[in-house]
């Protein structure tokens, strides 16, 4: 279909031209053209592809979810990778991005008298966006590569064609264990990450702005929504499933042995991370846009 | 008993199997002959039920493979086990933890029995000794042979080996071989084994079939591979350069 609607084009485009090119060129260009529309139509079809296999991956997992207790064990083990072992990380990023986002707006408010807004904007900053946003970040970028690199190397390594073989389900063996505990530690880490990020702000403000602790945790308090929260908590867990789907998915494809894993891994963080900021910003959309 | 019908697959337009048609009977040991890349392992994939054949048919003990539900599929793959090249064991469990697996995750048995059966495997295939140790940590043979433990964990009714000896030290190849007919004699197994070793070939085999262009274009009996007058034939077992195979 896009090769026929190429040629075409093709011809229009060359008639319309008005002057007679070597027959030799214009086949050149023809083909040239032709290829590089064909390639654009495979890419856009493979893209379609996997984007129905990771949903049809999601949907998969969530029916396996029946198993988790018999797979108890094996989420456990999932929840120290990819949720206990970065916490070292997110908790590093988060203070320091408390730190740095509460030093630039309190400067920039101390010179009109308002560094008590501080609280206020830290605490729904990390609420609403930074929370969630920053873990989800980490996550992918510790366990989404983590995990998309264990399950291509598996793949070319012809131990998922092995578990196939033994009868076992490989949505059921490898997807949800490692989505289900990504759903369970992703809120987790981002409550953490927000209670961290607010307390490196804390030190800024009481160091730099001469804010008392006291103040400033109670505007924190004061400043702090039921709505930001389940925002928050939902938009993490939506992380969670794009970070665990994409990652498996992209690993269940890999192919042709090193090269496709790396390959696999990379297309896993960079879809991850686009996927966030995507649905991050229509969950904000729909929460805080007046949609609801 | 396992039949391919005029089999025929292709990969991106290049044609792999050109109506291959082949009939293994019940507790035969088939072994299946040819240069790298011929398509070997994609036979050994179709009767596993992991690719299905664009013309053609392929059935497990009467019931068909290809185009079955993965419900279906998954209840013949039950009667199979397959030695991959590699072991492909899963490399965060042990050796016996692997051995186990397939019992373990659909639950045939308890903890005692499930133990009693791995232990009973590995010292079949002697490795009783090496039973808490990581994929990581053993050698090529080891890998294969746990693999293989893992494969008549369930005592399956056929085992499919892909390259069984490839990348072993003769005398480790030779005890792959000697396991493989342990395998026919003791469990009374059907076999189906890829290989271009022919000293393992003329031990194991019940019948050797050789894959050209595509097509099977010699079956029968280890003499008769040995002595046959098809030169593509003796070229390949002879392992000679000159001959109608280009290299």
């Amino acid at each position: 279909m896009g090769i026929s609607a190429a040629a075409v084009w093709t011809v229009i485009f060359t008639r319309a031209r008005g002057f007679d090119m070597p027959a030799d060129f214009r086949i050149s260009y023809r083909k040239r053209f032709m290829d590089s529309v064909s390639a654009l139509g495979s890419r856009l079809l493979y893209q379609v592809n996997f984007t129905g296999f990771t949903l049809i991956l999601i949907f998969k997992a969530f029916i396996q979810m029946r198993h988790a207790f018999f797979k108890r064990r094996e989420i456990v083990k999932q929840m120290y990778v990819s949720g206990v072992k970065s916490m070292v990380v997110c908790g590093i990023v988060a203070l320091l991005g408390g730190m740095i986002f509460s030093l630039q707006i309190g400067l920039q408010l101390k010179t009109y008298g308002q560094s008590d807004f501080v609280p206020t904007m830290i605490i729904n900053v990390m609420n609403k966006e930074l929370g969630a946003l920053l873990t989800g970040i980490i996550l992918t970028a510790f366990s989404g590569a983590a995990m998309a690199a264990e399950v291509g190397t598996m793949k070319v390594s012809e131990e998922i064609d092995a578990l196939e073989m033994m009868s076992i389900n490989p949505v059921r063996y490898l997807v949800m264990p490692r989505m289900a505990a990504m759903m369970l530690m992703m809120p987790a880490l981002t409550v953490y990450t927000v209670i961290l990020g607010v307390s490196g702000a804390a030190v800024i403000c009481y160091f730099q702005l001469g804010m008392s602790m006291e103040a400033y945790f109670r505007r924190i308090v004061e400043s702090i929504w039921f709505k930001d929260m389940y925002v928050c908590m939902l938009k993490s867990l939506v992380f969670a499933v794009i970070i665990s789907s994409i990652s498996c998915a992209n690993g269940l494809k890999a192919a042709n042995g090193a090269l496709g894993v790396g390959h696999a891994t990379r297309v896993a963080v960079v879809s991850s991370l686009l996927m966030i900021l995507i649905s991050g910003y229509f969950i904000t959309s729909l929460f805080y846009g007046g949609f609801l | 008993m396992i039949e391919l019908v005029n089999v025929h697959k292709s990969f991106n337009n290049k044609k792999i199997l050109d109506s291959v048609s082949i009939k293994i009977e019940k507790g035969e040991t088939f072994v299946i002959i040819g240069q790298s890349g011929v398509g070997k392992t994609t036979i050994l994939r179709h009767i596993a039920g992991f690719f299905d054949p664009d013309h053609g048919d392929v059935f497990i003990e009467a019931e068909r493979m290809n185009g079955a539900d993965p419900a279906k599929k998954s209840r013949l793959r039950e009667r199979m086990g397959f030695l991959f090249q590699s072991g492909a064991l899963i490399n965060w469990l042990t050796v016996r933890e692997n051995v186990a697996l397939p019992l373990a995750e659909h639950r045939l048995g308890s903890i005692s029995e499930i133990n009693r059966i791995v232990d009973e495997k590995l010292e079949l295939l002697q490795l009783l000794d090496s039973g808490d140790k990581m994929p990581a940590d053993i050698s090529g043979g080891m890998k294969k042979r746990a693999g293989l433990a893992r494969a008549i964990v369930r005592n399956p009714s056929i085992i499919l080996y892909d390259e069984p000896t490839s990348g072993l030290d003769p005398v480790m190849s030779a005890r792959i071989s000697d396991m493989i007919i342990r395998m026919k004699s003791e469990l009374g197994v059907t076999s189906v084994v890829v290989t271009h070793d022919m000293v393992s070939a003329y031990n194991i085999a019940d019948r050797i079939a050789m894959l050209y262009n595509g097509s099977i274009i010699e079956c029968g009996t280890p003499e008769q591979i040995r002595g046959s007058s098809s030169p593509i034939v003796r070229q390949f077992v002879e392992g000679s350069l000159i001959g109608p195979i280009e290299v």
